[in-house]
């Protein structure tokens, strides 16, 4: 090799931002950045929302524009699949049998959408949504559908069942939880949203599932579920979770679990390798030095600029705050800190109203926040959350109390 | 097309050409303007993308939404004149428009 080289495997938000906090370190080696889609490295969340809503366009999802590649001298090789690495030789086989030689190898690999194990799931006009070729293709078909029938109550088929409703859909929601999001947000969070959905006219329908999805002429016509239920359908969105895309690590014999393992570096047990965005599974602080494996955008450009930052000479332990953000049609959810199943749930606001935030303590101290059209609570939460100040439930209920005091020596 | 000048908080200028219907967030992140992050693509969900109006412009742009104000009521830095980048776009009228940027993000 001629001069140090960075390779990264995945082209989404995690990898192009590897990339552009490369550039901005003034790193001044190749930097070649792999990805199997055939285009230019663009964002997610607007796919489930304005793009299937006609008001935000191609050009709009795009990351950087074209001219960023160039003249960054970042070499962008899109639509091609990685499918070895030799951790020995530092070597990335590509699948037309070309090869990238690296000094450090970033995998960015991402996930896939879970799919959907019952029978009639290859019927026509069955979706999942991840990539911008399933946005496309689905909001051609919604131009088309009058039926929909969404299968899975989380982030993304939420997101969806709103936009559809926005362009006149019927729409049908089923999950096998007792509630949406149900791994993901409290009890009185999924209950607001249960409530809004339904007012815009959503049917919701939970401790349930799928068990067949029925055809007319190869096309899909109805969803049979478990208890004996037919819902028509001319229209399927599948969105039961992810599994991550650890094939790749694997073939170089990277610990997984979950997702590949990476240390508090983000460095995986190969110290030319880093794991990063929703691959990587990290231990953070907020999950009580627990591992966890986050499919954020947060997540993904943090650990992005990390790995940057180290690869130029600056280590430091990975600490970065997670944050999440899921607009629903009318609803903007925003959360940050790491909740888990144990915790005490403390109001502000009102939760019969569509405006509130829900703070989640620990053995009295404060892990999580979630935020319903209350963006001023979030940023704040997100401020108290990072410097770990101490937050007392009694204070975190009291909506006379201003919160923003008790960051000392504040900027405000 | 309209020249935008973002000035960092050291006084490093950046003179930018904007296109038209792109946001000032969009805008410096394409032409690697530092100081500016815009995580959230312009979502109105991050404050990363904040920066301070030139008093002499602060009425000729779009009024906040009420989301924008209260994303900013918990951003770090606030000025009377602070905007989030990614809720202006960029029009022919803003050609020469000045925007500061804070001493950080986040």
């Amino acid at each position: 090799m001629t001069q140090p080289t960075v390779a990264i495997i995945g082209s989404g938000q995690a990898g192009l931002q590897v990339a552009a906090s490369l550039r901005e370190l003034r790193y001044e080696g190749r930097v070649v950045l792999i990805g199997d889609e055939p285009h230019a490295p663009y964002q997610r969340p607007p796919l489930s929302k304005g793009y299937l809503l006609g008001e935000v366009s191609d050009g709009q999802v795009t990351l950087r524009p074209a001219a960023f590649f160039s003249t960054q001298q970042v070499e962008l090789l899109s639509g091609k699949r990685a499918v070895a690495v030799d951790g020995a030789r530092r070597m990335v086989g590509l699948e037309d049998d070309s090869v990238v030689e690296y000094d450090h190898l970033v995998l960015a690999t991402g996930a896939r959408n879970r799919p959907l194990p019952v029978p009639g799931a290859d019927l026509r006009n069955v979706f999942s949504l991840r990539t911008l070729d399933d946005a496309v293709l689905l909001r051609a078909r919604m131009d088309a559908a009058r039926n929909v029938v969404v299968i899975g109550a989380g982030f993304i088929g939420l997101e969806f069942a709103a936009s559809a409703r926005k362009r006149g859909l019927n729409v049908t929601v089923l999950d096998v939880a007792d509630r949406p999001m149900a791994r993901a947000v409290s009890r009185t969070t999924s209950a607001a949203c249960s409530r809004e959905h339904e007012k815009a006219g959503v049917r919701l329908l939970f401790e349930t599932q799928a068990m067949r999805l029925l055809g007319e002429q190869g096309s899909v016509s109805g969803v049979e579920t478990v208890d004996g239920r037919i819902l028509d359908a001319d229209l399927v969105v599948i969105g039961i979770g992810v599994i991550p895309n650890i094939e790749l690590a694997a073939t170089c014999d990277l610990a997984i679990e979950d997702g590949i393992v990476v240390d508090e570096f983000l460095r995986t047990c190969d110290p030319h390798i880093s794991a990063i965005g929703d691959v990587a599974a990290h231990g953070s602080d907020y999950a009580h030095g627990g591992r966890v494996r986050l499919e954020s955008v947060q997540n993904a450009v943090d650990q992005g600029r990390h790995v940057a930052g180290r690869i130029v000479g600056r280590p430091a332990a990975y600490q970065a705050l997670p944050w999440f953000w899921s607009n629903q049609g009318h609803l903007h959810l925003q959360m940050t800190g790491l909740r888990s199943t144990d915790c005490e749930e403390v109001l502000r606001g009102d939760p019969d109203g569509t405006s509130f935030s829900v703070y989640l303590f620990r053995e009295g101290r404060l892990v999580c926040v979630e935020s319903l059209n209350r963006p001023a609570d979030h940023m704040l939460a997100r401020r108290l959350l990072a410097s770990r100040v101490a937050v007392k439930p009694q204070q975190a209920a009291d909506m006379s109390f201003d919160l923003k005091s008790l960051l000392s020596g504040g900027h405000q | 097309m309209a020249k935008i000048r973002f000035i960092e908080h050291d006084g490093t200028e950046h003179v930018v050409e904007g296109e038209a219907g792109n946001s000032l967030m969009q805008t410096a992140r394409d032409n690697l303007v530092p100081g500016i992050i815009g995580d959230c693509g312009g979502n109105c969900s991050c404050a990363t993308c904040h920066g301070y109006v030139d008093p002499a412009w602060m009425d000729k742009l779009p009024p906040q939404s009420e989301e924008e104000v209260l994303m900013l009521d918990g951003a770090m830095h606030l000025e009377h004149n602070s905007r989030l980048t990614c809720q202006i776009k960029v029009t022919r009228e803003l050609d020469g428009l000045v925007i500061r940027l804070p001493i950080s993000q986040i």
